[in-house]
């Protein structure tokens, strides 16, 4: 089990989800993966299971019909867990958070554990986010190692 | 025999965005499909009549992130032309300068997440790196990676000077040989072919009937690209669609792989004969009236209808995007495919779902 908790932190799996938002941020998402900024030599992998995934990364805003989809993902992700919101949207709404569909911020749906702004954000910040989840995780393991 | 009905989206490892389809299946074989969209939905054109008309450039500009150059030029086109404005001529060649580049990035994007989506990874990878630089051209003259904010109604926002234009010369001839190393191997490589020929066929005929448009309809045979039309310097840059007749995933790829070499051949064109002068002109009053504006987008035909009525705020705002158009088509080439065949019959309509659902 100790292996598993060290091991976790070096190879974290990533898990991406566009909670209604205008798609801008998500290619920036997958421009992280791609060799220019590459977060694979953090470990990281995306993947497309929720089962498998340690973080998950969050865009947009969050209407009402995606925020079902984002807690079943949420509550499918085993523990530990990190919750990162990329972009304004997803921190607060941003130039959406007065639109009738919206609800404002991933937090009004699930805990989120790193805030990473800019419309569109940018990759360096997301790369930064992920790192910052990945010190979140960290934490989070010890905590459930003692428990 | 037994059918299963299996949900295809919204969350899909080869969906960038969410797209759900309720596929019915009798072996491998997909039987029947209904569509479910909504998870993207947020309610921009109703948002847009609260806002004063020259903020909404920045809000439309977030109706999709990837060609939220065109979204911005389309919406400044039509309170332009409500207001009687005549926009200098540097500012027409600079637009057709961004909206090519917009499209340019737009295709490799796409070119990329297709080679993903039948697992030749290495060719994503490459087709993104090629797309970094055109990025990072946008940034240098733009000032950011994706949303520009570049156009504004009555030219555009930033000027280019004479060092950024040699710079952007100097990127896109450099783009143009990257490509002609990479784009071989999405044309011949075998696997390619195994995975794209033939799959989601549609005829010229059923393309019409159902509406299809952009690359989409190109490739089935109809020269139908809204840049005929000539709009900002179109019609003095000279433009000519390129066709194909296949109608299958492979002639789809192929259009696009045609339409980056033109999209790179046309902005260079237009920094090549970029006239001398101002790039805005002032706004002054409101818009009143109504509108209809169309625009050839990555995707295909982009309509906004603007309503003013003599205020700062619009009376009606409707967007109708290129995907919206694509899905009719999609549901028709769909049944009678097998099921592995589904993520990349999905993928050649370049799905935006963040612009058909606004």
């Amino acid at each position: 089990m100790e292996l598993i908790n060290k091991s976790r932190v070096k190879s974290p799996w990533l898990l991406h989800y566009d909670g209604s938002s205008c798609n801008g941020c998500d290619i920036e998402v997958l421009a992280c993966l791609t060799p220019i900024y590459d977060v694979e030599r953090f470990g990281i992998i995306n993947t497309g299971n929720p089962k498998h995934a340690d973080i998950l990364l969050i865009t947009g805003g969050v209407n009402k019909k995606a925020a079902r989809v984002v807690k079943n993902l949420y509550e499918q992700m085993p523990e530990p867990k990190v919750v990162v919101a990329v972009g304004v949207c997803a921190c607060s709404g941003g130039v959406f958070h007065d639109c009738y569909n919206i609800l404002g911020g991933i937090d009004r749906v699930i805990p989120v554990d790193v805030y990473v702004p800019g419309c569109a954000a940018r990759p360096e910040a997301i790369i930064d986010g992920v790192v910052r989840a990945l010190q979140v995780l960290a934490a989070k393991t010890d905590k459930e190692a003692v428990v | 025999m037994g059918r299963i009905t299996a949900p295809f989206g919204p969350q899909h490892p080869v969906l960038p965005e969410p797209l759900h389809l309720n596929i019915t299946y009798e072996d491998e074989k997909v039987v029947g499909l209904s569509p479910a969209i909504g998870y993207v939905h947020r309610g921009l054109e109703k948002t847009a009549e609260k806002k004063e008309y020259p903020e909404n450039v920045f809000l439309v500009e977030r109706v999709c992130g990837i060609c939220s150059f065109m979204h911005a030029m389309t919406y400044c086109m039509g309170i332009e032309e409500l207001m009687g404005i005549e926009i200098p001529p540097r500012a027409q060649y600079l637009r057709v300068f961004y909206s090519e580049i917009s499209r340019l990035h737009s295709h490799l994007l796409w070119l990329g997440l297709f080679a993903d989506a039948f697992g030749f990874e290495n060719l994503f990878m490459q087709y993104w790196a090629a797309r970094e630089k055109i990025l990072d051209l946008m940034e240098l003259t733009g000032g950011q990676r994706v949303i520009l904010s570049s156009c504004a109604i009555g030219g555009i926002r930033r000027d280019l000077n004479a060092e950024q234009i040699d710079t952007a010369q100097g990127v896109l001839m450099q783009t143009e040989e990257e490509l002609k190393r990479i784009n071989p191997v999405m044309l011949n490589a075998y696997t390619v072919k195994q995975r794209t020929v033939g799959k989601g066929m549609l005829s010229r005929e059923d393309a019409l009937l159902y509406g299809a448009v952009g690359p989409m309809l190109r490739a089935s045979g109809v020269a139908q690209d809204l840049r005929q039309t000539g709009y900002a310097a179109y019609r003095e840059l000279g433009f000519a669609p390129v066709v194909e007749t296949d109608g299958d995933s492979y002639a789809r790829a192929l259009v696009r792989v045609r339409e980056t070499c033109q999209s790179i051949e046309l902005a260079r064109k237009a920094l090549e004969r970029l006239p001398e002068g101002e790039a805005a002109v002032k706004v002054k009053g409101n818009p009143d009236g109504e509108t209809m504006q169309r625009v050839e987008q990555p995707r295909g035909e982009l309509l906004y209808y603007i309503k003013g009525n003599g205020s700062k705020n619009l009376e009606r705002l409707r967007i109708r995007t290129p995907t919206f158009a694509n899905i009719p088509s999609l549901l028709k080439m769909l049944p009678g495919c097998e099921m592995a065949d589904v993520p990349v019959i999905v993928l050649s309509i370049d799905p935006c779902i963040s612009c058909t659902e606004r």
